[in-house]
């Protein structure tokens, strides 16, 4: 199978898209002739013609705003917010009107976009390159809200996103784009293909949104984590010699529920993992699932470990990242609870 | 260095509060049918005066006159004129509905019922309206049912949105009447995405989007004027001045820029302001406007004079910030009597003819609301079910929200 990086997979999941449905089309900022500074959608305006994938003014608002109008006329827009961190100016079109066209007016509109953003930190990106905004989409009804963390399921999921009925926030970690990231920054990271999740197949396939992967099978701790996490708690797990087991959630919503419930009621623990501020981060909505499914079988205080309650600093970027040893530390914490 | 004066902030006024006499004397009102009517394919570099201007074709003796009158045929002015009762009609008796607590809000458009029927008929099947909650003279004279209108406002067991949405925040797709938000402008950019999606798929429909003087001052509004210049969409932008964001007066957002019309010179985009109580200029502008869309010569800003003779809402008093006698002293009169007195002046129409419309239409709204209410108001009767409340969020309902219908025992 071939092998891709998750910037390759994300541009064949449009590729793919846009090859068997002329409905679906690709804009955003610097989206067009240059392909996106991460090249996410390199080669598609050569490809689809300008009419299917161009450059948009600098504009949040604008780009999702024209995404729903497109959306209400028949079309699928997949847009690109540069970063996670721009979306804000959006936000009320995400919030009060994509989300809610569909229930407000009773099905008439439709709203079948797909707002693609690199979110995360971890290229001292500062402030402003950094953020993992996940649970602002997830406190809103009628979203979706996904975040791969491999290349062969970014693609997956990229088609279903586009495919899906209803408006999908699909966030990149842009930390992975180029191989599986584990937190260890003092050394480079292993690319996507010698990894195997690197094996991206050829073609139209999707993975079903709201379906969680167990990344590692373990009896000790149940990990939950998405995104870089899935790597950091892979690497806090191998230092740490706790057999713990990692669920990737892939989807945050719908939410997987079955699966955290089915690992955690084995191993009684559970430590969630993000990179996203602790307080009301998507961890607090874990956690107070996992207590009220699984109170009986706990064994320990369901854990978080997260990005510190600060905004995301430049130089301090290591020592604000949940790393493998931070990671590490509130697994043997949780254990030994 | 000199040493420099204290600075102070400048924040607009009115020219009157309550208490004081109206004077709108530093409002120009142009002769009808002084104002030139270009080719549409013109430069908007070439007009740019008619963004300052305003476009009349009724005189004071109620004749047609100039170069934008003439699009309209007697018997279609008489429709219009119908149009326009019929809303004026339906809002007395929807507002009065909510003074008897059979719901709990409503919006009427007393003073600029020509805005949005007159414009609905320079449109054609498939064209698509991004409305703001004060054109439901699109549905009027657009042939939406009325009982339909009612349905919804009454929240009833027939509510075509399932009781989901404020009242009179209508949706109708097959009568090209986008959903109706309720958060200010954000459908004007949404107008433009859909004009660019017919342009992208070589339709041949148009958008129309529409924003009170008020929400220009969103961002979305910003958002809409770049991408239509960028793009050309084929859209018409339609600004409605009611002078009113409800007691905030114009010129709060219009700040130092002369009108609203204005807006649209810096973004290159043809923008003209008309008179918005004057039937036939409206439906002259807005079909020299949609003709300019559907050739694909791109977008058009349209800023509609007008006043809002009402309330903003029911919720609202306007006796506390502006002068009660206001909108009687308004220079451009009122729309319905003006086109009466045209069609009498031509001989069309007679003050006994239109007492008996009057009737007639009175008869009509009052059968459609018999029968709207048959089907249930908001405190009373029929009306959607708690299940509906859990449905449409999503097209599948994902397991969370599953959960929780059962939690909540429907």
């Amino acid at each position: 199978m071939p092998r891709k990086t998750m910037i390759e997979a994300i541009r064949d999941a449009m590729d793919v898209s846009m090859g068997r449905d002329d409905a679906v089309v690709v804009f955003g900022e610097d989206v067009g002739y240059f392909g996106g500074v991460f090249r996410c959608t390199a080669g598609l305006q050569q490809k689809y013609g300008k009419s299917r994938c161009f450059d948009a003014p600098i504009n949040e608002l604008g780009i999702v705003g024209a995404a729903i109008g497109m959306a209400a006329y028949g079309l699928r827009p997949c847009v690109e917010v540069q970063f996670a961190d721009y979306v804000y100016p959006a936000y009320d079109q995400i919030v009060s009107e994509a989300a809610r066209l569909r229930y407000r007016s009773n099905g008439e509109f439709t709203c079948p976009i797909v707002i693609r953003m690199p979110t995360g930190g971890g290229i001292f990106g500062g402030q402003t390159h950094s953020q993992s905004p996940e649970a602002l989409f997830t406190h809103v009804s009628g979203l979706k809200v996904v975040v791969p963390s491999n290349p062969a399921d970014a693609k997956g999921l990229l088609i279903a996103a586009i495919e899906d009925p209803d408006p999908v926030i699909f966030l990149e970690p842009k930390r992975l784009y180029n191989g599986p990231f584990d937190g260890h920054h003092e050394r480079p990271v292993t690319p996507w293909s010698k990894h195997p999740l690197g094996e991206v197949a050829d073609g139209h396939y999707a993975e079903p949104l709201g379906k969680a992967a167990i990344r590692r099978a373990g009896s000790q701790l149940t990990v939950l984590a998405y995104g870089t996490m899935v790597y950091v708690a892979e690497a806090a797990a191998e230092e740490t010699g706790i057999d713990a087991e990692i669920i990737d959630l892939r989807t945050l919503l719908p939410l997987d529920l079955d699966a955290i419930v089915a690992s955690v009621q084995k191993t009684g623990r559970c430590t969630v993992v993000h990179e996203a501020t602790l307080t009301s981060g998507f961890g607090a909505e874990l956690a107070a699932l996992v207590q009220r499914h699984c109170f009986y079988h706990l064994e320990a205080p369901v854990m978080r470990v997260t990005g510190w309650d600060t905004p995301y600093p430049h130089a301090q970027e290591w020592d604000y990242f949940p790393g493998p040893a931070r990671v590490g530390r509130a697994f043997v914490e949780t254990m030994e609870a | 260095m000199a040493e420099s004066a204290p600075l102070s902030l400048h924040v607009p006024e009115p020219e009157v509060r309550p208490g004081g006499t109206p004077d709108f004397s530093n409002v120009p009102i142009p002769k009808a049918g002084s104002v030139p009517r270009p080719p549409v394919d013109v430069d908007a570099k070439d007009i740019r005066d008619l963004a300052y201007s305003i476009i009349r074709v009724l005189n004071r003796d109620g004749e047609a006159v100039g170069p934008w009158a003439g699009t309209l045929s007697d018997a279609e002015l008489l429709e219009g004129l119908r149009h326009m009762m019929t809303l004026r009609t339906f809002d007395a008796r929807m507002q009065m509905a909510q003074r008897q607590g059979k719901t709990s809000f409503y919006m009427q458009h007393m003073g600029e019922e020509a805005v949005s029927c007159a414009f609905r008929k320079a449109l054609l099947p498939g064209d698509m309206n991004f409305p703001t909650y004060r054109q439901a003279g699109l549905l009027i004279a657009g042939g939406y049912p009325m009982v339909e209108m009612m349905n919804q406002i009454y929240s009833n067991e027939r509510d075509p949105l399932k009781g989901r949405q404020l009242p009179i925040m209508y949706s109708a797709k097959d009568f090209g009447f986008f959903s109706i938000s309720g958060n200010l402008a954000t459908q004007f950019i949404q107008a433009v995405g859909w004009a660019m999606a017919s342009a992208i798929r070589n339709d041949t429909k148009i958008a129309v989007g529409w924003v009170g003087d008020g929400s220009t001052a969103e961002s979305d509004f910003h958002a809409a004027l770049v991408f239509a210049s960028t793009y050309r969409a084929p859209v018409v932008l339609n600004i409605v001045n009611n002078q009113w964001a409800i007691s905030t007066f114009q010129g709060i957002a219009r700040g130092g820029s002369g009108t609203f019309a204005a807006r649209g010179l810096g973004f290159g985009i043809p923008a003209l302001r008309v008179d918005g109580n004057d039937y036939l200029a409206v439906h002259a502008v807005a079909k020299w406007a949609a003709d300019r869309a559907r050739k694909n010569l791109g977008p058009t800003l349209v800023e509609y004079v007008t006043y809002r003779v009402g309330a903003h809402s029911t919720s609202d008093d306007p006796s506390a910030y502006r002068p009660k006698e206001e909108s009687s002293a308004w220079p451009l009169g009122d729309p319905v009597l003006r086109l009466k007195a045209h069609l009498i002046v031509k001989g069309a129409w007679s003050e006994e003819r239109h007492k008996q419309a009057e009737a007639e239409i009175l008869d009509t709204v009052i059968a459609a609301q018999k029968e709207a209410e048959s089907h249930g108001t908001l405190h009373a009767g029929g009306k959607p079910s708690v299940r509906d409340m859990f449905e449409g969020v999503y097209a599948e309902m994902p397991p969370h929200l599953r959960r929780q219908r059962q939690q909540a025992g429907v």
